[in-house]
């Protein structure tokens, strides 16, 4: 478990959650405090319980036991989910709107004082400003992609959940997304990415923690090691 | 007394909700269409089928127009939360920071809105086909029960089509939940309706009405956030 520094407020703090589908433990006892700044790496196999972790810090699914509090707040308070931007699997958003009335909607249900001229500015920073007016669905898979970016990213979120972020992106859409990460680690912002690609995990990196059946086995800072041979993680913690 | 500014937050979200699904529907028109399709045809046939004296007219009309459009709803409200999977743009409007109950009342108002327009739309086609003598003082109350009535129907499939959502079989499961808890209120409309037909008082029906409609609404928002968030 990453120490929690007594003059800090974690940004996530996870208390022994566990989540059960039937009868069946999806987690068990994870406990994670992650500071604030940091670029949380949150590692495993399929079906080692990544997402479902990700979808109750997100508050789309409760714990059966335990809590998770996002700087000090309930996850599914409305104050709290002000505060955190996710980026899916899927890319959440109507194919019948277009990209401005995409990001326009989304600016309002998070309260942005401007939601238009934020859309806009957003769409000129993932490079769909030209096609502003374009259908979603009329859209390529990048341009899609690039849209979903600029949804997660729109409300300028203090804490950034990523669910295989660069998984099926094209290299325009990386080049976006690995960017906008980057500016939001230089604002001191708390990113959590759940991922399978190691190197591109690892090289943004803070910290790492790794999931097994359901179970952290592994929490910690990122290490040189790490970066040299990203399998010693799986190796030394991991399953054989 | 709750708090000014938490009131309007609400009524914003559930505008901005509401805005979005109707919006979706004008452009796509996929329930809009399919629901006014349906009505008519279904009255057309039945036209068809019976040779109505204006006395039976009488006796069965509201129960004509409300089975007509209780199944024509289903074509709406089952795809009110549907719609939301596509993309998962349901986890996004979960995550989000409006209230369950705030996007359960935009969807349901939104819901109203297409099922009044199909009714409206309908009601015409009704009077025409079996020559129903119709006065103007009747529009009024005759808007009241389609408002009734509608808002029963919308309440009582948005929530339903919300449970279901992440079902296989929801379009099965809809209509099979959503028609028996809807039979205090059908029988309400349909009674009351007839009685307008007929030129009689509406009777008590419109209050059995408005009693279902607050108790379910009520009971839709309290309910809504443990359905949704699982």
């Amino acid at each position: 478990m990453i120490a929690l520094e007594g003059h800090h407020k974690s940004a996530l703090e996870i208390s022994d959650v566990w989540k059960y589908y039937g009868d069946f433990p999806a987690l068990r006892a994870v406990a994670l405090n992650i500071e604030p700044g940091s670029t949380m790496a949150l590692l495993g196999r399929n079906g080692a319980g990544k997402t479902t972790l990700l979808r109750i810090i997100a508050g789309l699914s409760r714990p059966s036991r335990g809590s998770i509090k996002i700087q000090g707040a309930d996850a599914r308070e409305q104050t709290t989910r002000q505060r955190i931007g996710i980026l899916g699997h899927g890319i959440a958003l109507y194919d019948e709107l277009s990209a401005i009335e995409n990001l326009t909607l989304f600016g309002r249900l998070y309260g942005l004082p401007d939601p238009r001229k934020r859309a806009d500015e957003m769409l000129e920073r993932v490079g769909l400003a030209r096609v502003r007016d374009g259908l979603a669905r009329e859209f390529s898979r990048g341009m899609r992609q690039r849209l979903a970016v600029g949804r997660a990213f729109l409300h300028d979120p203090e804490v950034l959940l990523l669910d295989e972020p660069f998984t099926a992106l094209d290299d325009r859409a990386i080049a976006v997304l690995q960017s906008m990460i980057q500016e939001m680690r230089l604002r001191g912002r708390t990113i959590i990415m759940s991922t399978h690609q190691l190197r591109e995990a690892l090289e943004l990196a803070s910290h790492v923690a790794l999931l097994q059946r359901g179970q952290i086995v592994h929490t910690g800072e990122r290490t040189q090691q790490m970066l040299d041979d990203t399998g010693w993680l799986y190796r030394t913690y991991g399953e054989n | 007394m709750p708090d000014p500014t938490v009131i309007i937050m609400f009524l914003r979200q559930v505008w901005t909700i509401t805005a979005k699904d109707l919006h979706s529907e004008l452009r796509t028109k996929e329930a809009l269409n399919a629901s006014i399709a349906f009505s008519v045809t279904i009255l057309l046939l039945f036209n068809w089928a019976f040779d109505p004296s204006s006395e039976q007219v009488q006796e069965f009309s509201g129960g004509l127009l409300w089975m007509t459009y209780t199944f024509a709803a289903a074509l709406v409200l089952n795809r009110s939360f549907a719609r939301e999977l596509q993309n998962d743009c349901l986890d996004a409007l979960i995550a989000s920071p409006i209230s369950s109950s705030a996007l359960f009342v935009g969807k349901a108002l939104a819901n109203f809105v297409i099922l009044l327009a199909v009714e409206l739309f309908s009601l015409p086609f009704f009077l025409l086909f079996y020559n129903v003598s119709w006065t103007a003082d009747r529009c009024l109350p005759m808007l009241l029960v389609l408002a009734l009535g509608t808002w029963a129907l919308t309440v009582i499939g948005t929530l339903f089509s919300a449970l279901t959502v992440n079902l296989k079989l929801r379009e099965l499961m809809v209509p099979m939940l959503v028609y028996p808890m809807m039979i205090p209120a059908l029988i309400a409309a349909i009674t009351v309706t007839t009685n307008l037909v007929a030129g009689n008082p509406l009777g008590l029906g419109t209050r059995l009405l408005l009693a279902f409609d607050i108790i379910f609404t009520a009971l839709a928002v309290a309910l809504v956030d443990t359905v949704l968030v699982g």
